[in-house]
C-alpha cells in the first residue's frame, strides 16, 4: 500500500467481550483497496466475531472502524452494506431464496430495498440480471437466469451469491470459507472471480482454513489467536511461522512434560484399516492403558470424524475396531457407553449441555439408571454426584443446583467432562476440550484426565492446538486430511517437529 | 498492556444474583400470575353466584374438564420431547366409536370395550411414532395427518352413522348390545360422592407427574425436548423415547375417549373433535404456570381447571355458550404471553 492510499477499511483497537470474556482484544488492521487479505485462526480465535463486527451484526464493540478514511458506525447489517461492506457467509443456504429464479436471486438486494418500486417488472429484472452476469463473465444464458435457483449446482449457487454481493460494487468483500462446499475445479472458478475483484480495486478479506488457497490467492495474511492479531505477513508467506502463531502459544512455558517415552501398557482400543474420508489411506491406531494420546490437526483433518466414529455417533464404514481384544463396533453412542467408551464432544452447547438444567442434572444425564431406584431418580444421590464433581474438577459455581447458564465457559466445560467420570471409562475421548476455556480450567481438566490415565484408562485428546496437546499427552499423533503423519512419544514429539509436520502436510 | 490472570476468577455466577424490587415483583407475577388469576376468578364467581359455591357445581366443572385435561396430559408428554400431538381429539373420538362398536354391535361386555379402546389408542400412538420417528415427518404435520386418517377411518368403520343401541344394522337385524351399566358408570357413577371420571383425572395427573418429574424416563423425555443431539450423545435412544411419548399420548387420549363414550352413551361420530383445541390449549396454558415456560403436568391440570372455572362461571352468569370459544382463546393468548414474552424477557 502506498502511503497516500486510504485503506478501504481500517480497524483501530477493536475489541469485543461476551459476558466478561474477551473475544477480541484491541485488534488493529488496515485493508487496502485492491488487495486480498487472508484471515487465519483456529476455532474460537475470534474470526467470526471480527466478521460480525464488520458486517454490522455485533454493534457493541470497542475501538473504531473507518471506511475509506471516514469513521463509520456499523449499526446494522444494512448500514454495513450501504457503506460498501458485503459479507458472503459460509452457509450458502442462508444466501439464496428457493422458489425464486436465478435472475430474481441475483437482483434480490435491489428487490428487498424498501424504497424500490413495489411492482415487479419481469423484463426490467431480467435485463438487470443480464447486466450483472455479463459484468462478471459468469457465462449464464437467459435460460439459466430463468431457472429456479434450486436447479443450480452448489458451486453456481456460490457464484450467484458472490455475484450478487459484487453487483453492489462493494469496497470490502468478506468471504467466509467460500470453498468449503466446492470441488477443486469449482474453486478455481471462484478464485478467478476473486482475482478479478482485486484487480477492480475491491478489498477482499478472505477467511479460510485451506492454506493452499491462501498461498495462491492472498497478498497478505494475518493470524488471530485468542482474540489478538499475532502475525501479519506479506507474500511470500512463512508457513511455519504462521502456523506457530495460529496453533501454539507464544512463549508460555509448557509445564513439566508428561511421562512416557515409548509405548508401554496393554492396548485398550485398536483401529485397523479405518478410513476417515473416502479416497484417503486407511489408518491403524492403538490406544494403550495409562496413556494420554494427543491427536493434533487443523480443521478438517478428521479429528471429529475419528472421535465420533469411536463413540458410535457416526460409525466407521470401513476397517475394524477392537476394545480389550474383543470386536467393538458401536452403532450408536449408547453401545459405546455400555462398553466404557465416553466422549466429550467438540461443541458443548450444541452437543452436550441441556439448557436451563442444573449442574447436577446435567452431570447425571448419561448415568441416570444407576442413580435411580424403580425408575425414580434418587435426588439425594444425584446432588451428591453433583457436589463430588464440583469438588473433583474445581467447578466455580454457587452449588450443584445452579443452572449451567450461570457458569463461565471453562466451568461449563468442566461439567461436561465431569459427567463422564461418574462411571470410570475404559476410554475417554476429549474432542477440543479446551476451546473457549481459560488456563485455570484447562489445567484442572488436564490434571483430571491424567489421573484417569494413571488409573488405567486410555485417554484420547483431539485438538488443533499443539501446546494444549503437548501439555497433557504422552504421545502425539498428527492427523491431516484423514491420514496419520506423525506418531511419536516424548522427546520425538517435540513442538517444532509437530508444527513442521503439520506445515509439511498442508 | 494487561496481565492475564492464570487462575479462575469467580464470575457473576458465584455471587448471589442482585435483584431489584421491580425485578422481584415481575418474577413473582410471572411465577404465580396464573395461579393468582385462577384463584381470583374462583373467588369472584364463588362470591357473586351462590350456585357456583355448591359442591355439585364444582364437581361437575371438574367432570366437564376431565376429558380435555387427560388429553392435555398426553399433549404435555409429546411437548416434553419437543413435539406436539394434534391427533388426541380424533383418537378420543375413535375411542367412542370403538366402545360403541364393541358393546352395541359386537354385544361384548364393558371390560372388552375398555381393552379395545385402549388398544386402539396405543395403535394410533404407534402410527404417530412411525411417521415422526421412522419416517421423519415433522410432528405437527404427521399428527395432523393421523387426525384426518383416524377421523375418516372411523366413519368407514361405522358407515358414517352414529351407533346407537337398538339401531338397525346392515343385514336388517337390530343391534344386539347396549352400553353396559358398568361402562356408563365411568362418567356417571361416583365413589364417595366424587365422579369416577374426576378420580381418573386426578389419578392420571398424579401418575403423569410422578412419571415426568420424578422418574429417569421423564427426565430423559425433557432432555430430548431441550437438546436432542446432546441426549443422543449422552447415550439416550432418542427415537425410542419419542415413540414412547406418542404411544402414551395415544393411550391417554383413548382414556379420554372412554370417559366421553360413557358420557354420551352412544357412538356419536362427531365426538372428540372439539376436544383437540381444548387439550392443546390447556397444555399450552400449563407451560405458563409457575413461570417454567416448559410443559409440565401440574400446569396442564391447573390450566384445565382454570378453563373449567371460566366456562362454568360464565355460564352461570348467563353468558351464551357460543361466547366460550372467544373467552378460552383469550385465556390461551394471555397464557402464551406469560410463557413466551415475559419469561423470555426475564432471562434476556
Amino acid at each position: 500500500m502506498s502511503p497516500t492510499e486510504v485503506p478501504a477499511v481500517a480497524l483501530t483497537d477493536v475489541s469485543m467481550a461476551f459476558g466478561g470474556k474477551t473475544v477480541l482484544a484491541s485488534v488493529s488492521l488496515d485493508i487496502a483497496p485492491g488487495s486480498v487479505v487472508a484471515l487465519l485462526g483456529a476455532n474460537g480465535a475470534g474470526k467470526s466475531t471480527l466478521i460480525k463486527i464488520l458486517s454490522g451484526v455485533h454493534t457493541d464493540h470497542g475501538g473504531q472502524v473507518r471506511v475509506a478514511g471516514e469513521p463509520a458506525a456499523l449499526q446494522s447489517p444494512l448500514a454495513a452494506r450501504q457503506l460498501g461492506i458485503q459479507t458472503v457467509h459460509q452457509r450458502i443456504g442462508e444466501g439464496i431464496v428457493p422458489g425464486l429464479s436465478v435472475a430474481e436471486n441475483l437482483v434480490f438486494e435491489e428487490l428487498a430495498q424498501a424504497r424500490g418500486n413495489p411492482f415487479l417488472n419481469g423484463r426490467r429484472l431480467l435485463a438487470r440480471a443480464r447486466e450483472i452476469q455479463a459484468g462478471l463473465e459468469l457465462g449464464w444464458s437467459d435460460a439459466v437466469l430463468r431457472k429456479d435457483v434450486t436447479e443450480l449446482g452448489i458451486s453456481d449457487r456460490q457464484l450467484l451469491i458472490l455475484a450478487r454481493a459484487l453487483a453492489t460494487r462493494p469496497r470490502l468483500l468478506i468471504l467466509d470459507e467460500p470453498t468449503s462446499a466446492l470441488s477443486a475445479a469449482e474453486a478455481e472458478r471462484l478464485f478467478a472471480l476473486v482475482e478479478r475483484m482485486r484487480d477492480d480495486g475491491i478489498a477482499v478479506l478472505y477467511v479460510s482454513h485451506r492454506l493452499g488457497e491462501i498461498d495462491a490467492l492472498a497478498d497478505r495474511l494475518v493470524v488471530l489467536r485468542d482474540g489478538r492479531l499475532t502475525e501479519d505477513q506479506a507474500k511470500p508467506f512463512d508457513w511455519d511461522s504462521a502456523l506457530r502463531a495460529m496453533l501454539a502459544q507464544a512463549q508460555e512455558a509448557t509445564t513439566a512434560r508428561p511421562v512416557r517415552e515409548g509405548a508401554e501398557g496393554d492396548v485398550v482400543l485398536s483401529l485397523r484399516g479405518v478410513q476417515l474420508f473416502e479416497g484417503r489411506k486407511p489408518l491403524d491406531l492403538d490406544l494403550r492403558t495409562g496413556e494420554v494420546t494427543g491427536v493434533v490437526g487443523l480443521l478438517g483433518a478428521g479429528k471429529t470424524e475419528l472421535a465420533r466414529g469411536l463413540f458410535g455417533a457416526e460409525p466407521f464404514t470401513t476397517g475394524s475396531t477392537a476394545l480389550d481384544g474383543e470386536p467393538y463396533a458401536p452403532r450408536r453412542p449408547s453401545e459405546a457407553i455400555r462398553a466404557g467408551v465416553h466422549l466429550v464432544p467438540e461443541d458443548r452447547h450444541a452437543d452436550a449441555l441441556v439448557p436451563g438444567w442444573s449442574l447436577a442434572q446435567n452431570i447425571s444425564l448419561p448415568f441416570l439408571r444407576s442413580l435411580s431406584k424403580a425408575g425414580l431418580v434418587q435426588r439425594a444421590k444425584e446432588d451428591t454426584l453433583g457436589r463430588d464433581t464440583i469438588e473433583a474438577l474445581g467447578v466455580v459455581a454457587r452449588d450443584e443446583h445452579s443452572t449451567v447458564e450461570e457458569l463461565s465457559g471453562g466451568n461449563q466445560q468442566k461439567v461436561v467432562v465431569g459427567r463422564w467420570l461418574a462411571e470410570t471409562p475404559r476410554v475417554l475421548i476429549l474432542d477440543e476440550p479446551f476451546r473457549g476455556v481459560d488456563i485455570g480450567a484447562r489445567r484442572d481438566i488436564g490434571r483430571r484426565a491424567r489421573t484417569l490415565a494413571a488409573e488405567g484408562a486410555a485417554v484420547l485428546v483431539l485438538s488443533a492446538d499443539v501446546d494444549e496437546v503437548l501439555e497433557i499427552a504422552d504421545r502425539v499423533v498428527v492427523l491431516a486430511a484423514g491420514e496419520i503423519h506423525l506418531d511419536a512419544y516424548g522427546e520425538d514429539a517435540e513442538r517444532d517437529r509437530v508444527i513442521q509436520t503439520i506445515s509439511a502436510s498442508v | 498492556m494487561t496481565t492475564t490472570q492464570s487462575t479462575e476468577v469467580p464470575t457473576k455466577a458465584a455471587l448471589p444474583p442482585a435483584t431489584s424490587t421491580a425485578v422481584r415483583v415481575q418474577n413473582a407475577v410471572i411465577k404465580y400470575g396464573f395461579i393468582f388469576v385462577t384463584v381470583a376468578l374462583f373467588l369472584y364467581f364463588a362470591l357473586s353466584e351462590g350456585s357456583f359455591r355448591e359442591s355439585a357445581t364444582l364437581l361437575d366443572t371438574l367432570r366437564y374438564v376431565s376429558v380435555a385435561a387427560i388429553l392435555g396430559l398426553g399433549v404435555t408428554l409429546t411437548m416434553a420431547v419437543g413435539g406436539m400431538d394434534m391427533s388426541v381429539g380424533a383418537v378420543a373420538g375413535l375411542g367412542v366409536s370403538v366402545a360403541a362398536q364393541t358393546m352395541v354391535v359386537q354385544n361384548q361386555v364393558g371390560t372388552v370395550a375398555i381393552v379395545a379402546v385402549l388398544a386402539a389408542g396405543a395403535l394410533a400412538g404407534l402410527l404417530n411414532a412411525l411417521l415422526i420417528v421412522v419416517l421423519k415427518i415433522p410432528d405437527m404435520l404427521a399428527t395432523l395427518g393421523t387426525m384426518f386418517v383416524i377421523q375418516g377411518g372411523k366413519l368407514i368403520l361405522v358407515d358414517g352413522q352414529s351407533i346407537t343401541p337398538g339401531m338397525t344394522l346392515d343385514d336388517g337385524t337390530t343391534a344386539p348390545g347396549r352400553f353396559t351399566a358398568g361402562f356408563l358408570r365411568i362418567d356417571r357413577g361416583t365413589v364417595l360422592g366424587i365422579p369416577v371420571s374426576v378420580i381418573i383425572f386426578g389419578g392420571l395427573t398424579l401418575a403423569a407427574w410422578v412419571f415426568l418429574a420424578r422418574t429417569r424416563w421423564g427426565r430423559v423425555l425433557y432432555a430430548i425436548g431441550a437438546n436432542p443431539e446432546a441426549s443422543r450423545l449422552a447415550g439416550i435412544r432418542v427415537g425410542a423415547y419419542r415413540a414412547l411419548a406418542y404411544v402414551l399420548s395415544g393411550v391417554l387420549a383413548s382414556i379420554g375417549g372412554l370417559i366421553l363414550a360413557s358420557r354420551i352413551g352412544q357412538g356419536d361420530v362427531s365426538a372428540g373433535t372439539s376436544q383437540l383445541l381444548e387439550a392443546v390449549a390447556v397444555a399450552l396454558v400449563g407451560t405458563s404456570v409457575l413461570g417454567r415456560g416448559r410443559p409440565n403436568v401440574w400446569g396442564t391440570a391447573l390450566g384445565a381447571v382454570l378453563i373449567g372455572i371460566i366456562t362454568t362461571g360464565l355460564t352461570i352468569k348467563g353468558l351464551p355458550y357460543y361466547t366460550q370459544d372467544v373467552v378460552e382463546g383469550a385465556v390461551l393468548i394471555l397464557a402464551l404471553v406469560f410463557s413466551f414474552t415475559l419469561s423470555k424477557r426475564r432471562t434476556a
